[in-house]
């Protein structure tokens, strides 16, 4: 603001007198539950990452003896990454495609447009529950719907769950069915282009293709990208599906042995701590690395308008 | 800040409509594909239901979802359970829910007040660190967590699946009310001042109050990820008495394998239940909640 009144000086004087007591008694929650739950123990965990540590004996100091069992002597570690990889790489792009579709013909002002929204996003709200694992397994057992359904167009379907090559399948599968969370962050987003963009590209001859690649694209891409970091992030940490379809074993063949699951396996099962924590740490860099490869990315591609 | 974008973008969007109608041909087409598109995505659930009615051998014999018998037993199996009845798991998922819905309404305000009204040196590396904490992925804290709640005692207790919501470690729910309070007119503050308020008074009676839409998208979101959340409740509950129900419900998959399919699909359909009732309530709010702050179910 150029001109500045004095009364209103004043008063922004008076404002900005700290109020350091007030505010600290205000977080006094929130501090305290940052440095018990997020920083302390973050800080312990770096430490327990360099141990061996069962939780009855003292943590042994091994250097970075957990990191190089991860990448050297831990066929099962580097399995947990492969099948996390697929389903992030294949999942993620997979979910905001159709989430993306969906919205952009949702955006066209039908009619029942709000029961189509609730009735998309709803599988998302359930998402990750047992319950619906449990539905899934059920859905892809060898006489499930899936086969059932196969079977009325004459095809014999496999038992998806218990086959090591479709196994995985069946959880992207699960992941897909949730494209109703971006769904409605994409409408939320297309709906904010302005009507007159595309009045101006019609005059000049542009099909519904080019239109959507020239305008609704780079318009959009903001939310893309928010979009795909919020779910690159929440898919590397996906668990209950993996643990409910695979009783907790990451099968058949290791085939749904996500990195989660690898990790409660190792931390809570065989209480190997130590190794536990070194695999959250190595999952934070790795998950870390991935957002940030896509944030360098993000200036190739998403368009912060003027 | 993304969010911050995207809540910009939904006040916008009732006023400035800039919808692009399809023509009458092509609109027939997309009601079509959308009415395929959400068949797909609500048939597992509809078919859910039926088959909780069926016989469990009818359930994979016959894919049409009218049940030729009518099996409403399956319920009754269900309920009562392998060992413990599972009103017993609805009541302690129930019961943590709402100790975590309580603290993470008074401590996420009370952070919330602070950010967005009061001035205080560290302010900016405080807000920035709590943003920070929204990214971290839960494992990184949850070894040293069970450590430290194991110290406690509270392995095998409710403890470590509520209390850390009293101490506003749901960063999301800050974030969400910070906006939320920047949006209130800040003359309702001042005039609150120079009545003589304090900022305890002013956060009691003005801020607060003002505060309920917020407030009810955290009580309908710290309910579901609560109701929802697996990894934590199968780590710290051991006993049965305890259990919530999706450890309820895995429990009964483990004893029963694929062997009662009719009972399993009953308990799953029970389960869904509060959330569903909850969407059908609130479904504006849910759908708004996604939109401005990337909440997801």
């Amino acid at each position: 603001m150029a001109i500045t009144y004095p009364t209103i000086r004043g008063e922004r004087k008076r404002r900005t007198r700290y109020q350091n007591g007030w505010a600290l008694a205000f977080l006094a929650p929130w501090l305290v539950g940052f440095l018990a739950f997020t920083a302390g123990p973050m800080l312990m965990s770096l430490y327990l990452a360099f141990t061996d540590y069962d939780l009855l004996s003292a943590p042994k100091w091994i250097g970075a003896g957990n990191f190089s069992r991860m990448f050297g002597a831990d066929p099962l570690f580097l399995q947990s990454l492969k099948v996390t990889a697929i389903y992030v790489f294949v999942g993620t792009p997979l979910s905001l495609t159709f989430a993306l579709a969906v919205a952009v013909v949702l955006n066209r002002g039908l009619r029942g447009l709000d029961f189509y929204r609730s009735a998309i996003y709803l599988p998302s709200l359930f998402g990750g529950s047992v319950a619906i694992a449990v539905l899934w397994r059920k859905v892809f057992n060898g006489d499930g719907l899936v086969n059932q359904m196969l079977a009325l167009v004459g095809i014999h379907g496999p038992s998806w769950i218990s086959e090591p090559h479709t196994a995985l399948g069946t959880l992207i599968a699960l992941e897909v069915w949730q494209f109703g969370a971006p769904m409605v962050i994409f409408l939320a987003g297309l709906r904010q282009i302005p009507r007159e963009f595309y009045e101006a590209a019609q005059v000049d001859g542009a099909s519904r293709w080019r239109q959507f690649w020239s305008i609704t694209m780079p318009l959009l891409s903001p939310i893309l990208f928010f979009n795909l970091t919020l779910q690159l992030i929440r898919s590397f940490q996906a668990f209950a599906p993996a643990f409910i379809i695979s009783d907790g074993s990451g099968g058949p063949a290791d085939s749904t042995l996500f990195y989660s699951l690898y990790l409660y396996q190792e931390g809570f099962v065989n209480f190997d701590m130590g190794y536990a924590a070194a695999m959250a740490w190595m999952l934070v860099l790795l998950a870390g690395a991935v957002v940030a490869v896509n944030f360098i990315f993000s200036r190739y591609w998403v368009h912060y308008g003027d | 800040m993304a969010t911050e974008r995207l809540a910009a973008i939904r006040d916008d969007a009732d006023s400035r409509p800039a919808v692009r109608r399809w023509a009458p041909g092509r609109r027939l087409l997309a009601h079509f594909a959308l009415i395929v598109v959400t068949l797909v995505m609500l048939y597992p659930l509809v078919w859910m239901v039926a088959s909780s009615f069926k016989p469990t051998d009818e359930i994979f014999s016959q894919p049409g979802l009218i049940p030729r018998h009518l099996q409403p037993s399956n319920y009754a199996e269900g309920w009562r359970g392998v060992s413990t009845a599972f009103s017993i798991f609805i009541e302690n998922s129930l019961l943590i829910s709402l100790f975590a819905i309580v603290g993470n309404v008074i401590s996420c305000s009370l952070a919330a007040f602070a950010f967005a009204r009061l001035h205080f040196i560290g302010r900016r590396i405080a807000y920035a660190t709590m943003l920070v904490t929204l990214m971290l992925p839960t494992h990184v804290t949850l070894v040293p967590q069970y450590i430290l709640f194991n110290k406690l005692g509270w392995v095998n207790t409710f403890y470590p699946l509520f209390v850390p919501h009293f101490f506003a470690v749901d960063a999301f729910f800050v974030l969400l009310m910070v906006q939320f309070i920047r949006s209130l007119p800040r003359e309702l503050d001042e005039a609150a001042r120079l009545d003589g308020c304090n900022p305890w008074k002013t956060y009691r009676y003005i801020v607060f109050p003002l505060l309920r839409p917020a407030l009810v998208t955290t009580i309908i979101f710290t309910f579901i990820w609560t109701y929802n959340d697996f990894f934590k409740q199968l780590i710290y509950l051991n006993d049965v008495e305890l259990f919530t129900v999706p450890l309820g419900l895995r429990q009964f998959l483990d004893s029963t394998g694929d062997s009662s399919w009719g009972p399993m699909l009953a308990m799953s359909t029970v389960a869904l239940l509060p959330p569903l009732v909850l969407f059908i309530t609130f479904q504006r709010r849910i759908v708004d909640g996604v939109a401005t702050s990337g909440l997801k179910g």
